[in-house]
């Protein structure tokens, strides 16, 4: 099955050497466009031929078990899929709360206070007073899962895969760097997001970013790329999601986006397919082709923009039936085709 | 069975003050905001947008450049509405500023604005935007300048954060913990430690060597300053929230066909419902409604026969694309059906998608005719 044909722009080239090396995935995008969709078929991409990797949530939404149709997800780490292959699929839902107490026993005893803590709001209140707090905690919890080992020093988990905060929040959400000098230097949380910062900044890390083939998505993505960037943050790769076949002949687009169809035409290859339609039918179908060709214009205009982010582009075709979990499969072979491993 | 929301029996009800248009992230609320309030314009209503983030071209489009704090008359050449139409895009920090300026005296309220963590409060509190727009709100409707407020709620992951952020703006400014957690032996001397435990006594200690001295004594001088305020701020929320359950307001939920936004969507029916608070009706936005009677199936099977035949190859791609509408048609219904079948009683309607993206007036006014079926 061809999934882009007449491509302009942005050439698919797939998951680069640099990407494949990146053990952190984190996916980020703006709203709408899928990104816990794209983040669930990477993972089993990557755990594809008997990897074993953990995918992340952070922002409560539980978007995770839902796609999988599973129930929601506790914090812990829990097996929530196979991968052709052997591999395996791990789901874990990192929660702000929960994860400064779990921080706060490691070092202190608390006893029962947690609870009522948490029930006169005082952890959120914490996580308030002092915003990079939360993202520290996250973030730091991220970095304990890429670097477990095992007893005989192997890796846990063969990469880690984030279902990040959107493109408007996700370089804050990471620079955690600047969220600690809101924070004193002291302390054994300053110790851990030193190892967060080095984590974040380094190759075992790629920020990739899902768009769709529309102008506000497009623009976020290239803004992304640009403050990524700037925080020596490293973009990995873009994945335009929902992507639908251009149906037309190439020299067809333009004229028709133009409105200009060529009626009778139609009617007589409609006539030679033994098809005999009513006037208004026969209109109709030419309308939906003009409405088709400016889309395809449209997202031709989009894949050029995406062309100046100069950054490897992985394409995911729309799902008419929509997602479940045999249509995540199916996404994540599309992914493995285009090289993803 | 369920029946269609009609926007102008809606727009055109005197008695209609104020329109809330809800929704998910990216599902279209900004721009369906705009239409609703461009009709209700055009239908003789003196009517102001209230805007959250409109993207730059739709700001552009209502003459928007900047954030500011009051409404401005849309004027653009040929626009000549029966009634009225001004719009603004919220500035979340000088509304708050406004707001701190209105309740306090001139000293405290200097006092307020200057201090480190009300900048923070005021700038990345995750509840402080959908509060700001509740404000606003209340300042426009105490107004009674317009005739209809048209509001866009702030854009955020949930759809239903909006009702809750002054319950969460609450908490943050409630001094009981921060005075805890600033001077636990002071305040809560052994008479909290005997409720609450040793361990929040713990943890007010690790919280203060975590955050820093500096910012818990800021935070600390800004809770002081602002309880004077405080109640005076936490009576408008109520004042609001009244409004919003009032009989002269309307929630409109806005979702795409797709299933998270309506999820978020049913989610939302719901809580209005337990809030007690009045909904319109669900606008399906960017639908791709069928134009032609052809079946899918037969457009397929017509498309292969002309490509095994080697003709007719633009009548063949017109039968294709046609039959992968029917499939997105067919799959955006399966997925309303499913929303109707647990909310039968709400009022739906169906905004067929633009082949492009809006920018003007008349893309506007055009999403207002496919909102309204005209």
């Amino acid at each position: 099955m061809s999934t882009y044909p007449e491509v302009v722009g942005v050439s698919p080239i797939g998951w680069t050497e640099q990407v494949s090396r990146a053990r952190l995935h984190v996916v980020t995008g703006k709203g709408g466009t899928g990104k816990t969709t794209v983040a669930a078929a990477l993972a089993l991409a990557l755990a594809t031929g008997g990897r074993r990797v953990l995918l992340v949530e952070v922002e409560g939404r539980q978007g995770i078990a839902q796609l999988f149709d599973t129930p929601p997800l506790p914090y812990e780490e829990r097996r929530i899929a196979s991968a052709p292959g052997g591999g395996e699929v791990r789901a874990l839902h990192v929660d702000a709360e929960a994860a400064l107490l779990e921080y706060f026993a490691m070092f202190y005893n608390l006893g029962i206070a947690g609870r009522t803590l948490r029930r006169m709001g005082a952890i959120e209140f914490a996580t308030t007073l002092a915003p990079g707090l939360r993202d520290v905690l996250l973030t730091g919890k991220l970095k304990e899962t890429v670097g477990r080992a095992e007893d005989k020093g192997r890796h846990t988990y063969d990469a880690v895969v984030l279902d990040a905060p959107p493109t408007g929040r996700i370089v804050k959400f990471l620079d955690v760097t600047k969220a600690m000098a809101d924070l004193t230097k002291v302390g054994p949380i300053k110790g851990q997001s030193d190892g967060v910062v080095r984590l974040l900044h380094s190759q075992d890390t790629a920020v990739h970013l899902v768009t769709l083939l529309e102008e506000m998505p497009v623009r976020e993505t290239i803004e992304a790329v640009a403050e990524l960037s700037a925080a020596d943050l490293r973009p990995g790769a873009v994945f335009v999601n929902r992507t639908r076949p251009s149906r037309l002949p190439a020299r067809s687009v333009s004229p028709a986006a133009a409105g200009r169809v060529d009626g009778s035409r139609v009617r007589a290859g409609l006539a030679a397919a033994g098809l005999h339609l009513a006037a208004e039918d026969v209109a109709g179908l030419v309308d939906e082709t003009v409405e088709h060709a400016i889309g395809v214009l449209a997202e031709q205009r989009a894949r050029e923009q995406l062309a100046e982010v100069d950054l490897p582009a992985l394409e995911l075709p729309d799902t008419n039936h929509g997602i479940d979990t045999a249509a995540l499969y199916e996404l994540a072979e599309q992914l493995v085709d285009q090289g993803v491993r | 069975m369920t029946t269609t929301l009609d926007v102008d029996r809606l727009i055109d009800n005197p008695g209609m003050r104020v329109i809330v248009c809800c929704g998910s992230g990216g599902v279209g609320k900004t721009t369906t905001a705009a239409a609703i309030g461009l009709r209700a314009a055009e239908r003789g209503r003196k009517t102001v947008v209230l805007t959250i983030d409109p993207a730059r071209r739709l700001a552009q489009a209502l003459g928007l450049r900047e954030l500011s704090n009051t409404p401005r008359e849309v004027e653009v050449e040929g626009f000549e509405p029966a009634g009225q139409l001004s719009a603004m895009m919220l500035d979340m920090r000088r509304t708050f500023d406004d707001m701190v300026l209105a309740h306090a005296g001139e000293k405290r309220a200097q006092e307020v604005l200057a201090n480190p963590f009300y900048k923070t409060i005021s700038t990345s509190f995750s509840g402080t935007q959908e509060y700001m727009a509740m404000e606003k709100l209340g300042q426009l409707a105490g107004e009674g300048t317009w005739d209809l407020i048209v509001v866009d709620t702030p854009p955020s992951r949930s759809a239903l954060d909006f009702l809750d952020a002054p319950q969460r703006m609450s908490t943050a400014l409630d001094g009981r913990i921060i005075r805890m957690l600033s001077a636990p032996a002071r305040t809560g001397g052994w008479g909290l430690r005997k409720v609450v435990g040793a361990g929040v006594m713990m943890f007010a200690k690790v919280v203060s060597t975590i955050v820093g001295g500096q910012l818990l004594a800021d935070a600390s001088a800004f809770v002081q300053a602002f309880d004077s305020m405080f109640g005076g701020f936490k009576q408008r929320a109520r004042k609001t929230y009244e409004l919003l359950r009032s009989e002269g307001t309307s929630f409109v939920v806005v979702a795409s066909p797709e299933p998270d936004a309506l999820r978020e969507a049913s989610y939302f029916v719901e809580r209005l419902a337990t809030e007690q608070m009045p909904l319109a009706g669900l606008v399906i936005n960017r639908t791709h409604p069928v134009l032609s009677g052809l079946s899918g199936s037969r457009a397929s099977a017509a498309a292969d026969k002309l490509d095994e035949n080697g003709e007719a190859p633009l009548a063949a791609a017109v039968l294709r694309l046609h039959a992968d509408r029917v499939a997105v048609r067919d799959r955006e219904r399966r997925l309303l059906a499913r929303f109707t079948k647990a909310h039968p009683s709400v009022k739906v309607v169906g905004v067929p998608a633009m082949p492009a993206d809006v920018h003007d007036l008349d893309g506007l006014r055009t999403i207002g005719d496919r909102l309204t079926g005209s």
